[in-house]
């Protein structure tokens, strides 16, 4: 493995910016090679032994600020797997809670030398701002209502394994697109890769300009958006955020924007539900719509798993990546 | 025995002492004794007294530019600036009068904290400095303060910048209020109940970004409210850092109906658009946000017309810890003082608007909606900035005067630089 960093058959090596902020930065063929390299990985997660020693020696620092469990775990399994030590650092009992600035925090891990760091925070742009002032990979685990680049290639992986294809698919994404990190990731890497995307929330819970911006289609009802869609992408309503502000309950929210198994007829005969999970059982869809056949939403998790071990393989320098850069002598 | 100073060989630029071109300027003791044509100002003559000659060929004389709208941080915020580096910073940039805001902490809205601005002022002898005091008090927008003590103790000014004065009636008797005082009245035009967590304009960018957004209409709401106020009491109401083409708009249409209000911009909203803030940067960051082209077009075209009267810096210093943060808790705000004079020379040359004109927004206009002396007539203080048109530079703000550091503007080279900056007749500051 040392032509080139994915060292797989027909793989051509990615060249990915330093730090993984969100997906605008990445062209199509960056995008490919890292589902390319996750499909690698995936089998990787079917061994009896689930590790291989890409990463020996290397830590990967998972900061997350922000509650996130299945990101979390994902990340740290994707690590585990590639043989890096991980350190979780949470927001509550770390310093962050202790009024240490974001300054100050960027100083600190810069002094424990890790060789990626990997960031979930409340603030959007936090990752941009840890990537401009270390010098290890950043990889974004979701920033505010700014970018979620890991889910969307997760997402973009799940399709490309069901539908074939992502090229020319009608996917609808629905829900609280302005609030999003998830949809406007999604929005973005659907786009790259040549899908259709059409979008569909509440009026509260879209922005202008999303036409032009993200060369999407917007609707206010969820049954034009997913009528005949290959995928449906349905967003999780930020219950704890709502408060009657963007609408008016979430038992109004199901009845008008929730999916079940009536509108789940709408989607073309093959199409496919989607969600970033943890999912709002009986408001963004019914429990019947999760336990069928069309949900892929553990598929997803799993997916998840063999896209982080694609990202960081790909972006942390390691003994069986290209020769590292000459460094300056200390 | 008196001293002198004469200014000769310049081009004079004061559109209230209707000089536009050569001339030469005679100061006494402090104070303007004599201004016109070349070879018409003759120094009073038994050649003892103590007399100045300043050759200033080449070089462009302006009545003392006023910046109205300066946060100087004192008392409370010493560390990210206070008079002594405000007002320095305020003479490199040509600044001859600082209107120092009252939003500290605590806010200035009793006569000892004016006062002791007042003194400090005067003691430094750097820029003028001007105080304004809050509208109400502890700046909570429900009672009105001791407005004419205040004025005793020396300021000219009331406002709660920093915050808009939601209750309409508090707003309305604050406007009348002022007047009787002699205090210019200042509003700050921001309908938080729209703003509200907003950090950037909301649009585009706040769309990719993931920014809460600050919807323009916020800004618009108000100035039609501050408007409709100073048109109910009849008196003047002064509109602070307009930053939407609706508000210019607004503006003008009410000054078309004899409504007595005038209005202000900052260079920042003359310059820039909110694409600056792509890619986080907090010195993009201000209250009001930067916003689009069309209003950046439009605001140019106030200042042409007249409709916006003052060009202002909204000089608002912060520390390090303060900008580089997360986007969202970042503080609002940005440098200016420094900036403010080489920022509008440029765009008059850009825009081919009259040097007279200058002298308006950055003299006599602030220094009519303050009742401070206007334009370089006998009588009045010998405030004067000297600009040089041709003098290449780079702005670094790295050396400069101010505590703080947070400029967009930061290694920009401008052509045009303010070299001389004259208070009381004295030369406070001279880089020729």
């Amino acid at each position: 493995m040392s032509e080139g960093k994915t060292g797989l058959p027909g793989v051509p090596p990615a060249d990915l910016p330093k730090d993984l902020i969100d997906l605008d930065g990445l062209s199509e063929r960056q995008i490919t090679t890292v589902l390319d390299t996750a499909m690698a990985f995936r089998e990787v997660s079917e061994r009896e032994i689930k590790k291989v020693p890409t990463l020996r020696g290397k830590l990967a620092v998972l900061l997350f600020h922000e509650n996130s469990t299945r990101t979390r775990l994902s990340f740290e399994i994707a690590a585990k797997r590639l043989s890096a030590d991980t350190l979780a650092i949470s927001a509550s009992g770390s310093s962050m809670s202790k009024g240490e600035t974001l300054l100050d925090t960027a100083k600190n891990i810069l002094a424990m030398r890790p060789d990626a760091l990997v960031v979930r925070h409340s603030a959007s742009g936090v990752p941009k701002f840890l990537g401009d002032r270390l010098p290890c990979p950043v990889l974004n685990a979701g920033d505010g209502a700014h970018a979620h680049p890991t889910q969307a290639l997760l997402d973009l992986l799940t399709l490309r394994i069901h539908k074939g294809r992502i090229r020319d698919l009608d996917v609808a994404v629905v829900g609280d697109i302005a609030h999003s990190r998830v949809a406007r990731s999604d929005m973005v890497g659907l786009r790259k890769m040549g899908a259709k995307v059409r979008v569909a929330g509440p009026p509260s819970m879209l922005v202008p300009g999303l036409e032009e911006e993200y060369g999407v289609k917007v609707y206010d009802r969820i049954e034009p958006a997913v009528e005949g869609a290959d995928a449906v992408i349905m967003l999780r309503v930020q219950l704890e955020r709502q408060k009657g502000s963007l609408f008016p309950s979430s038992r109004e929210y199901a009845r008008v924007y929730g999916m079940n198994l009536e509108r789940l007829k709408l989607l073309a005969p093959d199409g496919v539900i989607l969600h970033p999970g943890p999912v709002n059982q009986g408001v963004e869809m019914t429990p019947e719509v999760f336990e069928s056949g069309r949900s892929l939403i553990l598929r997803q998790v799993t997916n998840g798993v063999a896209v982080r071990m694609a990202l960081l393989y790909l972006m942390v320098e390691s003994p069986e990546g290209p020769p590292p850069e000459p460094r300056q002598s200390r | 025995m008196p001293s002198h100073i004469l200014l000769k060989d310049g081009e004079i630029h004061d559109r209230a002492t209707d000089m536009r071109g050569p001339g030469e300027i005679l100061a006494t003791d402090g104070v303007i004794s004599k201004i016109g044509p070349p070879g018409s100002v003759v120094p009073p003559g038994d050649g003892s007294e103590n007399l100045t000659v300043l050759s200033l060929k080449g070089l462009l004389i302006f009545p003392g530019f006023i910046d109205m709208h300066v946060h100087l941080r004192t008392p409370g915020q010493e560390h990210k600036e206070d008079p002594e580096t405000g007002l320095s910073a305020a003479l490199a940039g040509g600044i001859t009068s600082v209107l120092a805001m009252p939003n500290t902490i605590p806010p200035v809205d009793n006569a000892c904290v004016v006062e002791s601005l007042v003194h400090k002022g005067e003691k430094l002898r750097k820029a003028r400095l001007l105080v304004s005091c809050a509208l109400t008090r502890n700046r909570e927008g429900r009672e009105l303060n001791e407005y004419d003590e205040m004025r005793e103790a020396g300021a000219v000014a009331a406002t709660d910048d920093g915050s808009w004065v939601r209750d309409s009636s508090v707003m309305r008797m604050a406007i009348d209020y002022a007047h009787t005082c002699g205090l210019a009245a200042l509003s700050h035009p921001e309908d938080t109940s729209l703003s509200g967590k907003g950090v950037v304009n909301e649009g585009r960018i706040s769309a990719r970004l993931g920014l809460a957004g600050i919807p323009r209409e916020a800004e618009e709401i108000a100035i039609y409210r501050d408007i409709s106020l100073s048109g109910l009491s009849g008196k003047p109401l002064h509109l602070c850092h307009l930053s939407t083409a609706e508000g210019v708009a607004l503006v003008e249409r009410a000054k078309n109906a004899g409504i007595p209000v005038t209005a202000e911009t900052a260079p920042h909203y003359l310059f820039l658009t909110e694409a600056e803030v792509a890619g986080y940067d907090t010195n993009a960051k201000m209250n009001p946000p930067l916003r689009t082209p069309r209003d950046v077009l439009a605001l140019r075209e106030g200042i042409r017309k007249g409709t916006i009267d003052v060009i202002a810096s909204d000089h608002a210093p912060h520390g390090v810890l303060d900008k580089e943060r997360e986007f969202a808790d970042a503080s609002f705000g940005i440098i200016g003082l420094e900036t403010i004079a080489a920022l509008s020379f440029e765009l008059f040359r850009e825009l081919g608007l009259p040097l007279d004109l200058l002298s308006e927004v950055l003299h006599a206009n602030p220094a009519r909606v303050l009742k401070r002396p206007v334009g370089l007539a006998p009588g009045n203080p010998a405030d004067i900035t000297v600009i040089d048109p041709e003098k290449e530079w780079t702005y670094r703000v790295a050396e400069g005067r101010s505590k703080s550091r947070n400029s967009p503007f930061d290694g920009r080279t401008f052509t045009g630089k303010a070299v001389m900056t004259i208070v009381d007749g004295e030369v406070r500051e001279d880089s020729r």
